[in-house]
């Protein structure tokens, strides 16, 4: 599956990878849902570690929607947050 | 409430929506790629454009840093001086406002390097959507040649909600970019407003450069006392420059030459009329 990772493109990762990122996600989301700063950190840098590691980087002409699209190194929760607003932080 | 299915796919199915939401703003296929080929056109500019912006506010910074740095330089050689010439107080003084340059220079530092991060990232942000619009043209121009409706409709959607993502992501960097280079423009612009009043000159080494000043009246002290020692050789009495000697040799490691220069730089005849007297003994 593709994953973009905000600012810095898109990477294939494998599915059988999905579970484990899932779990890591699902920290994420508890933190933000919880406006949890403590949490939210390093569940964050946890999350972009893991897809770096296990990520192939698509070629840069690659035209193909990401199927999971994490937040950029170093996102506040506040952005994180309005990102996931349908009028949030996406232009357009 | 939002069914619990990770902040990742919650972020992908939000970019796709607004990608669905244009295309069905749209009401020929074509219609749509050609305006949103203009529209790709129009944020690689804006990328670029963004690119040299964040490099012209981090060579603005480097110039700073460069700045500062020799005026703490500057003040670090006065409290040698300072401390070679016995003036503690002196030296502290100029070693308490290098400290405080010091402190700018390390504040900058980090500014220039957080720039100097965006700056990468805009610049691979930018060479990626260029890589993917020149794609999506070709795509776009075989679509239209091979244009019949349900088929050309999918492909036109997938290239047009793989491109609309990278723009949204490209966009959202690009405004990352410029909220760091206008705080950043603000932070020069202070420094080089105090820079230009003379305010962090005299920060640095108080009005009229006190310290230097105090120095400087040492230092022509010593010259004078030099210049002493010379004319008192000159006249034969030699036991003059050995008193001044061990004070001037405690000065700082360049002293002793300055000390000795007046009798070099005495004109050979002078020189060679000491030679018979140093012979005799006085």
């Amino acid at each position: 599956m593709i994953v973009r990772i905000l600012g810095e493109g898109q990477v294939e990762v494998d599915d059988s990878a999905a579970e484990e990122l899932n779990d890591l996600d699902s920290k994420l989301e508890a933190a933000v849902e919880h406006d949890d700063e403590a949490d939210f950190r390093p569940a964050l840098d946890a999350l972009l570690a893991r897809i770096r590691s296990i990520g192939r980087p698509l070629p840069p002409d690659a035209l193909a929607p990401s199927e999971l699209i994490i937040p950029q190194e170093g996102a506040t929760m506040a952005e994180v947050q309005k990102l996931l607003t349908d009028d949030g932080l996406i232009p357009g | 409430m939002v069914a619990l299915m990770g902040v990742m796919k919650r972020v992908s199915l939000i970019f796709k929506s607004k990608a669905n939401k244009a295309l069905d703003r749209m009401e020929d296929p074509r219609e749509t790629l050609d305006y949103s080929y203009q529209t790709q056109l129009e944020l690689l500019q804006k990328v670029r454009r963004g690119v040299a912006d964040v490099a012209t506010s981090r060579k603005r910074i480097e110039l700073q840093i460069n700045q500062l740095q020799q005026q703490s330089d500057k003040l670090d050689r006065q409290a040698r001086d300072a401390l070679a010439a016995g003036r503690e107080d002196l030296a502290r003084d100029a070693l308490t406002r290098k400290a405080g340059v010091q402190g700018q220079v390390t504040d900058l530092t980090t500014q220039y390097t957080s720039l100097q991060g965006e700056e990468e990232k805009l610049t691979g942000a930018s060479q990626r959507l260029q890589a993917k619009v020149e794609n999506f043209r070709t795509r776009k121009e075989t679509i239209k040649a091979t244009y019949t409706a349900a088929e050309a409709q999918t492909r036109i959607n997938e290239a047009f909600t793989g491109i609309s993502e990278e723009m949204g992501d490209v966009g959202m960097a690009i405004q990352r970019a410029e909220d760091k280079t206008e705080q950043m423009k603000a932070r020069a612009g202070a420094i080089d407003e105090l820079m230009a009043s003379g305010a962090l000159d005299d920060m640095v080494s108080g009005p009229r450069d006190d310290i230097q000043l105090e120095l400087d009246r040492m230092g022509a002290g010593h010259d004078v006392d030099a210049e002493l020692a010379r004319l008192k050789g000159e006249l034969g009495q030699g036991s003059a420059p050995r008193q001044i000697e061990p004070a001037a040799a405690g000065a700082t490691d360049g002293q002793p030459a300055q000390v000795t220069r007046p009798v070099d730089t005495r004109s050979t005849d002078a020189r060679a009329a000491d030679q018979p007297q140093a012979g005799e003994g006085p």
